[in-house]
């Protein structure tokens, strides 16, 4: 890796950038846009997406940081950063292979064989190959230690039995990042696990869509009926596979800042809510001039940029103490949390007329609001409920008793 | 929804020195300051240990801040938050604050020659300072309403009453804002002039001191005005410092806090088990941690940004103390509940910790006050975040 870009450096390359995203950023399509990964719902969309990743990675603003050997730009990852908030602010679209750049990617960075890292990366990065994750189960969600697909080693393959489910971009993915069970004997559900790189293109596997309570898709079921796939999709150790999840969750809940990069999901701003409060009118005024309004604005503003300014000091070693790890850790749980409150706040704050929904033609934003505060769930109940953040917070950074 | 202009104002920095206050604060506190030592100093006449008192300003904490000319480290204001937060957390009870507002207020209001006469003393420790800006019957008034500076003679006349003046009974000097010609100025009291003027406030906080004083008819030199005609700047940049610095103790003490209830909720057992593995209890305390670290982020900040003349300055200070007022009122209040009939007797610290939350969360302005000046500042203009 080269040295750390000057401040010069990379003011110019955020130029660079900015004109980049200018002359280059999707023009708005004439159908609706999910605001995450997992509200992808129809080929239109996922189309779209895929072309605007294929784009940027092509541009070099996409695995900047990652070894050049595997598909990255081999830079440091000042740079990415800047990509990334210059995203942000051009409010471009989110990067749809999410799976693949934020959680399947770093995890084979981090734990993958050589063979394995020039096999999948360069594709994660340019959105030709897409990933899902398959942790949960219909009887193992926030229990994911106690998954019950098994996976049977049989010469070069490994034979796997068992469902899951609550998989986002089930139908349009290549691969699944795959818990599964390896040997029912060990002395506790931690032990036995193992951790696939699967791929879900052969016979066997079958996909079915799932409908969210949007009356959307985005996610679906997968069950495998004795699915064959070669030995060499195992990451890791077999029986180790508990970790290798662990780290990955580690990925997907925090902010570990190995990931490629590209936009998450649409950022939901309370600048935007402010807009909002600006154009809705309470008692023959702007809300925004309400001062039971303007107290709850600012207690979201605060929030937010506590928030913000937590992402940046995390990195301050001598301002993390005596917990390193709390501000990464919490990340998942007050931001999805935050999210799904502003949410409320704003269907709210357009009175009655919050009643009415996407479809409506005096919708305001087309019930855009609406919609986000019902999708805003997804991020509390996915990749573990706030209610297990917290157990995990409770347990691993304040050091008390499981319960 | 329309794609919002987001101006990323994220700033943060610590440098090695303040990373080495906060750890030599830590030390000498850890060592030098337990329970033991707050309870004695509860029913103590000044509040604090003159011998620890004399050991912080050896190691230049009363003059961190104070320019090289008037014998000071001259260190940036920000810095003070490395040394405010261990305070905070080991509830010291001592003049810091007080001395460093005055001392503030001097350097922004006094002439030179009180700045070479006042500065290196409070510094050293020889003379204990304080501000006189608060009026009975006002909340967060900035500037002076009723106390008033008169012309009479050679001198002036003062009329009018202040209140929460930090630890009066025992400061050589107290820095006084009136009114004078309607605009606001400062002038300097000594020891002598308050002699009978004094009364102690009997505070919710008791590891703190602070009194009444009644100035009416108090006849004052010439020479006690500081020459600012107008104080207003001075003033201000004092209330700025006193958020800082209240905003880093309330981060402090709300760690300390933490850290008491997760001791108790590790040892303490209930039907079998330790009360700590009941969601009821973990959950909230993991709320409070993520406020906690969310708060101290906006501490940070407005630690770094405080040199800059912004309003983003304004903003990142109000939304610190905002924060941090709650956070740390809520830690202790929970503090309380979590240790069950233990946490309701004076024994038990959580006490300590509450009383002073509640002290600190309303000095120098409370969330709901903070909140609402953030709004005048912020709901202009949604581009303005």
């Amino acid at each position: 890796m080269s040295d750390d870009p000057s401040a010069q450096e990379l003011e110019s390359f955020r130029k660079q950038v900015r004109t980049w995203l200018g002359a280059n950023a999707p023009k708005p399509p004439r159908f609706k846009l999910p605001d995450s990964f997992m509200e992808v719902g129809t080929d239109e969309q996922f189309n779209y997406l895929r072309d605007w990743q294929q784009k940027a990675y092509l541009a070099g603003y996409i695995g900047m940081s990652w070894p050049k050997q595997y598909g990255g730009g081999g830079m440091p990852a000042a740079y990415q950063a800047v990509v990334n908030s210059e995203m942000a602010r051009a409010n471009v679209p989110f990067m749809v292979n999410l799976i693949g750049l934020f959680w399947a990617g770093p995890t084979i960075m981090k734990l993958g064989s050589e063979e394995q890292k020039k096999r999948y990366i360069p594709k994660i990065l340019s959105a030709e190959e897409i990933w899902c994750q398959g942790f949960s189960e219909p009887e193992n969600g926030s229990d994911l230690a106690n998954a019950q697909t098994t996976a049977i080693r049989e010469g070069d393959e490994y034979v796997l039995r068992g469902t899951k489910v609550w998989t986002s971009l089930g139908v349009y993915a290549h691969h699944m990042i795959l818990l599964a069970r390896t040997d029912k004997s060990g002395p506790s559900k931690y032990h036995g696990l193992s951790f696939f790189l699967a791929p879900m293109r052969v016979p066997n596997v079958e996909t079915t869509p799932i409908r969210k309570m949007t009356g959307e898709h985005g996610f679906t079921e997968t069950r495998f009926d004795d699915a064959r796939i070669p030995a060499s999709c195992l990451l890791g150790e077999e029986g180790q596979g508990w970790s290798v999840a662990l780290t990955t969750l580690m990925f997907e809940r925090g902010n570990d800042g190995g990931q490629a990069g590209g936009l998450a999901m649409v950022p939901l701003r309370v600048a935007q809510v402010i807009e909002l409060a600006q154009v809705m009118q309470r008692d023959g005024k702007p809300a925004i001039e309400d001062p039971v309004i303007r107290e709850q604005l600012v207690r979201f503003a605060i929030e937010e940029r506590g928030l913000e300014l937590s992402q940046y000091r995390m990195r301050i070693p001598s301002l993390t103490q005596p917990r390193p790890f709390a501000i990464p850790m919490m990340s998942k749980l007050v931001m999805s949390e935050l999210r799904r409150r502003l949410c409320a706040f704003a269907v709210s704050l357009q009175g009655e007329a919050g009643n009415l929904y996407v479809g409506d033609p005096d919708a305001w934003s087309d019930g855009d609001w609406q919609r986000s505060y019902m999708n805003a769930f997804s991020a509390t109940i996915g990749g573990g409920t706030s209610q297990i953040q917290m157990n995990i917070l409770g347990e691993r950074v304040l050091g008390l008793a499981k319960g | 929804m329309q794609a919002a202009s987001i101006q990323s104002r994220i700033e943060i920095a610590h440098s090695e020195e303040e990373a080495l206050l906060t750890l030599s604060a830590a030390e000498l506190l850890g060592k030098r300051w337990d329970f033991g030592d707050v309870r004695r100093a509860l029913t103590s006449t000044t509040g604090y240990d003159a011998s620890l008192y004399q050991q912080m300003a050896e190691l230049g904490w009363l003059s961190l801040a104070t320019p090289a000319a008037y014998g000071g480290a001259g260190m940036p204001v920000g810095a003070l938050a490395s040394l405010a937060e261990p305070m905070g957390k080991q509830l010291l009870g001592s003049p810091f604050l007080a001395t460093t507002l005055a001392s503030q207020l001097l350097l922004g209001a006094g002439s030179e020659a009180q700045k070479q006469h006042w500065l290196p003393k409070l510094g050293s420790g020889a003379a204990i300072g304080s501000i006189a800006l608060s009026e009975p019957g006002e909340s967060y008034a900035m500037l002076p309403t009723c106390v008033r500076l008169a012309t009479s003679g050679t001198g002036f006349t003062l009329s009018g009453t202040k209140c929460f003046v930090l630890d009066a009974q025992h400061a050589d000097l107290v820095l006084v804002s009136a009114l004078h010609d309607g605009r606001p100025v400062v002038v300097l009291l000594e020891a002598s002039a308050l002699a009978g003027r004094i009364r102690r406030e009997t505070l919710i906080d008791e590891t703190r001191r602070s009194a009444r004083i009644d100035l009416s008819g108090l006849l004052i030199g010439r020479d006690a005005l500081l020459p600012a005609a107008d104080a207003t700047v001075a003033i201000e940049h004092t209330l700025r410092v006193a958020w800082l610095l209240l905003s880093a103790e309330m981060a402090g003490g709300a760690e300390g806090v933490l850290q008491l209830t997760l001791d108790y909720l590790k040892t303490r057992k209930q039907f079998g088990k330790f009360i700590g593995g009941y969601q009821a209890l973990k959950h909230p305390m993991v709320e409070i941690m993520c406020a906690i670290e969310q708060g101290r982020s906006l501490l940070y900040h407005a630690a770094t940004v405080f040199e800059q003349a912004s309003v983003e300055r304004e903003i990142a200070l109000r939304m610190a103390k905002a924060q941090l007022g709650e956070t740390y009122t809520h830690a202790a209040d929970r503090s309380i509940q979590f240790h069950g009939a233990v946490g309701f007797t004076y024994e038990c610290h959580a006490q300590l910790f509450f009383r002073r939350a509640q002290w600190a969360q309303h000095a120098f302005g409370d969330a709901l006050h903070h909140r609402k000046k953030l709004g005048e500042l912020m709901l202009r203009d949604a581009s303005a975040f």
